[in-house]
């Protein structure tokens, strides 16, 4: 498949605009000094990943990504940056290594070694099997018939989750904090 | 549309995730990255499945399951980091030494 007969398929641009938004949006989370901005960025990026589960038809997906994520994992990411940069906040200076080029060189030849691999395995293998989208009767039944399993165990993982962010993040008083308040 | 152009922007963000992850010195950034790298094998997982087109869309069901692991992963992170700022007054991966030996 030759670049006129890909660049001819109008769906081909909506990806190179979502993914050119994506990878920007990602690159700046990894960069940006400011740790609100980078969160921010992570939305970017994640909506443009969202998308492209539209592309490939998983719209259930994509609204579960918008959900869970956009919706209450960046909130929570917020709260952690509000809490954690504190008026004494001595990260505020330097939010990066000194070694960032180690950092890219590895990150790099990655991307080089991951894409090499990719490109002699599939080559220009065309994705023509897309139909209008999944339906989510098939997700509903394999979430709650054979994979009804995995499906508990994650729900158990979640409410355990729950319960020790509770009583990790919970300030426990102190002796004497104890004491004035069973005094009272 | 093909395969690889979704597969290599997931390898692109994986990378980035990975470049994040060894450069960012602050633990809510360290989980950012993460988080973008969990993104990458979503999309990579969605993708193969519009390859293959499992009856049961197997591919998609795997990527749920990710997801929800994500999200448990964040609040037990951050509770985490919220508990060493507590402590130390930073959050600063670097200076976590406390059980180095």
């Amino acid at each position: 498949m030759g670049f006129e007969d890909w660049a001819a398929e109008p769906l081909n641009w909506v990806f190179l605009a979502v993914a050119l938004a994506t990878t920007i949006s990602g690159l700046r989370v990894v960069t940006s000094p400011n740790v609100v901005h980078a969160a921010l960025f992570l939305v970017a990026a994640l909506a443009g990943t969202a998308a492209i589960f539209l592309l490939l038809a998983a719209e259930f997906l994509a609204w579960v990504l918008v959900l869970v994520y956009i919706g209450a994992v960046i909130v929570l990411f917020l709260f952690g940056i509000m809490i954690t940069r504190a008026p004494t906040g001595r990260d505020e200076a330097e939010v990066d290594h000194q070694r960032r080029l180690p950092a890219l060189l590895v990150s790099a030849a990655l991307f080089a070694l991951l894409s090499w691999g990719l490109l002699s395995q599939w080559g220009d293998t065309t994705l023509d099997g897309i139909t209008a989208g999944t339906p989510t009767s098939v997700l509903a039944e394999g979430l709650l018939g054979r994979f009804v399993f995995p499906f508990e165990v994650v729900g158990f993982v979640l409410l355990a989750a729950l319960v020790g962010g509770i009583t990790i993040a919970r300030r426990d008083l102190s002796p004497a904090e104890e004491r004035e308040r069973e005094s009272r | 549309m093909i395969l690889n152009q979704f597969l290599i922007l997931a390898a692109l963000l994986f990378c980035m995730g990975v470049y994040g992850l060894l450069v960012r010195r602050n633990a809510v950034m360290v989980l950012l990255s993460v988080e973008l790298m969990l993104a990458a094998v979503n999309i990579n997982l969605v993708a193969l499945e519009a390859f293959w087109q499992t009856s049961e869309a197997l591919g998609q069901i795997l990527a749920v399951f990710i997801i929800t692991i994500a999200a448990a992963e964040v609040g037990i992170g951050l509770a985490i980091i919220l508990l060493i700022f507590r402590n130390r007054r930073s959050a600063n991966v670097d200076e976590l030494n406390l059980m180095r030996w």
